[in-house]
């Protein structure tokens, strides 16, 4: 399904949209299709698969042991795209991994893959959009989506040469840093929805990620304006656990998903 | 507005960064573009270099070594910096820019205790908060240059991700930029890292190359034939080599750590010799020739010499190999020992384990001719720190 889609039927019902991110792979790929299916029942919006790079500058340590975990038992590309391509399920998927990866595999045939296995769209964290234009060519022949994110940092300027440039949605960084479950929300997040709004006037749906792992934030997040959020490190915890894994992962989604309602 | 520069060198460099940083990149290239040549920055700095950092060093005429391997060498006494090495170029000089930027702290990311001691000792001189990030492998390793930058008075912190050495290192400096980017100045040691750093480090370190110059034509009335370097990141290989750029009748050589062997596996080189053997592709921030398998995750180098222990290279050094104005070469772990211990024997100079890669490569191509008449080796810092453990090799 497509992205865009997805966020105007959520829309069209006045629900945000809940984007949940798990590394591929950890502790093993059959442990991610169990998991996969857990954040559908659960009712997650759209699925997020880390395809596990060595060296991960964007992330904390939560996500970077899960993704070290991912790499020991054995995750790779080809292994990534088959599993993908295996998953039935009725969400977008979305691959968030970096650069290198997806550049030795060759930009247009990462992408053809993507298609192939059923995915909407590409995340690459270290990929800033001046450096852009090789995948960004790729992605709209083939019809898939580039996400850029947008910091705290990022001056308007900035916002909207990201927001010409990126589809499916914006993923807004909720605060410096690195990835990784904290307990507050900052005053500039809010603040940050309605600067990229009014700078950008785009239309494409903003996500918000980076630190959100309870409820109460993710219901602060979508009634400061944002069409999603983004949580990653409170799943990657659990599954670092490795007790009642599905069980769990599905009920922490049951929870996150009606804070957005 | 003027008109953005590449930042690129050929297909090679680039900025290849998270969004977060960005802002902070397009800061530290404006800062740097004010303030390079800026008459008070430039007499800070040379003030600096001369009194603090001891330049300039020396062009040594080594005959005792130049008999035993058959060809004029003339020895860039880079060893004879404060602190050791020729890391003190640099980082005095990015210091000094992070004060004039108005930033408050600095951070820097260490392999072999070298670079995070030359950060700490600019830090401690500049009167800045200074945190070095260092594996804790290479901790264990270098534990006196661990107590030496805490004597400085930096914050050392230990990194337990990943191989726990330098690429860890680089990527946990990365991310505490990212979190306090506002405040904080990162301090690359070398010549890679997203643009700008590969530029302002080799023009930091310049003044290597641009001494060698005045000096050969002092000592020799004419330019040498060849200069060899030692190349790990490389900024004591750009530094030396780059006011010889135009002038094709000098060949230069940096030479790599070709460790126990050439040899790869899935996840690790036995070796550290990106511009040898490695491919295109991104690291830190910038396209480069690096270490990968064939998925595009990035090998373990290794080295005897941790400060060459690294799976990328300068994108400028990676260029200059493309287009033929450098010329890599690799000696294993076992040859520089050799040229470790011979350079202590005939000439009482016990150099890094680093450097020692240049002097066995000089040796090695002298047999051959390949370097000509008179020869540079830049040895670009002293062997105090490797003395322990090449005497554990030794069965001392």
């Amino acid at each position: 399904m497509n992205i865009e889609d997805k966020f105007t039927e959520l829309k069209t019902r006045n629900e945000g949209a809940l984007i949940a991110y798990i590394c591929a792979g950890d502790p093993t790929p059959d442990d991610t299709v169990a998991i996969v299916h857990a954040l559908v029942r659960g009712g997650a919006d759209v699925i997020e698969l880390g395809l596990p790079f060595s060296d991960p500058i964007a992330d904390g340590p939560t996500i970077q042991a899960s993704i070290e975990r991912a790499l020991d038992a054995g995750m790779n590309p080809d292994i990534f795209f088959d599993l993908a391509h295996s998953l039935d399920v009725s969400v977008p998927l979305v691959v968030m991994t970096y650069y290198n990866i997806i550049f030795k595999r060759g930009l247009e045939r990462f992408v053809r893959d993507c298609v192939k296995s059923g995915i909407s769209g590409i995340i690459v964290p270290d990929l800033p959009v001046e450096e852009s234009d090789g995948l960004a060519t790729h992605c709209r022949t083939h019809g898939v989506d580039l996400i850029f994110l947008i910091a705290p940092t990022t001056y308007p300027e900035r916002m909207g040469k990201i927001a010409d440039r990126g589809s499916g949605f914006i993923y807004l960084v909720a605060r410096i840093g690195v990835t990784g479950a904290r307990d507050d929300i900052a005053e500039s997040t809010l603040s940050l929805i309605d600067l990229v709004r009014g700078t950008t006037q785009t239309t494409t749906p903003l996500a918000v990620g980076f630190g959100i792992s309870t409820p109460d934030q993710a219901s602060a997040i979508i009634k400061a304006g944002a069409d999603g959020v983004i949580v990653g490190s409170a799943f990657v915890n659990i599954i670092a656990d490795r007790v009642n894994v599905p069980e769990r992962i599905e009920e922490l989604t049951r929870e996150l998903k009606s804070a957005v309602l | 507005m003027t008109p953005k520069t590449t930042t690129k060198f050929g297909i090679y460099g680039g900025q290849f960064l998270p969004e977060i940083l960005m802002p902070a990149i397009e800061e530290l290239t404006a800062g740097y573009e004010k303030y390079k040549n800026d008459p008070e920055f430039t007499a800070e700095l040379d003030r600096y270099l001369a009194d603090f950092a001891g330049r300039p060093t020396p062009l040594y005429h080594a005959k005792r070594l130049s008999n035993a391997y058959g060809v004029k060498i003339y020895i860039k006494r880079e060893d004879l910096v404060h602190g050791g090495a020729h890391k003190l170029n640099n980082t005095i000089g990015q210091a000094l820019l992070a004060k004039y930027m108005g930033k408050t702290r600095i951070i820097a990311e260490t392999g072999a205790g070298q670079h995070g001691t030359a950060v700490a000792m600019a830090g401690a001189n500049l009167g800045i908060e200074t945190v070095v990030y260092m594996g804790s492998v290479d901790m264990e390793r270098q534990r006196m240059n661990v107590y030496r930058m805490q004597l400085l008075g930096a914050k050392v912190v230990p990194v337990e991700s990943g191989s726990k050495t330098l690429k860890d290192a680089i990527n946990e400096t990365l991310r505490d930029w990212v979190a306090i980017v506002e405040n904080t100045y990162y301090i690359i040691g070398s010549v890679v890292g997203p643009y700008p750093y590969p530029v302002i480090v080799r023009d930091f370190q310049t003044i290597v190359g641009n001494e060698a110059k005045d000096q050969i034509m002092h000592a020799e009335g004419r330019l040498p034939d060849s200069i060899v370097a030692c190349a790990g990141g490389g900024s004591n290989a750009i530094g030396v080599f780059y006011p010889f750029l135009d002038d094709a009748d000098v060949d230069l050589f940096a030479v790599e750590a070709g460790g126990s062997n050439l040899m790869v596996t899935e996840k690790t080189a036995y070796h550290s010799a990106s511009l040898c053997t490695g491919e295109l592709g991104s690291l830190h921030g910038a396209m480069t020739k690096i270490l990968q398998n064939k998925y595009g995750q990035i090998l373990e180098s290794s080295s005897i010499a941790t400060g060459l222990d690294y799976a990328g290279v300068g994108p400028e050094l990676a260029y200059l190999a493309d287009i033929g104005r450098i010329k890599p070469r690799n000696v294993s772990d076992d040859e520089t020992l050799d040229a470790f211990f011979e350079l202590s024997r005939l000439e009482g100079i016990i150099p890094a384990l680093e450097s020692a890669h240049a002097v066995a490569y000089v040796k090695k191509a002298a047999e051959t001719g390949e370097l000509g008449d008179v020869v540079v080796i830049n040895l670009s810092g002293r062997g105090d720190k490797d003395v322990d453990s090449v005497a554990k090799r030794a069965g001392f």
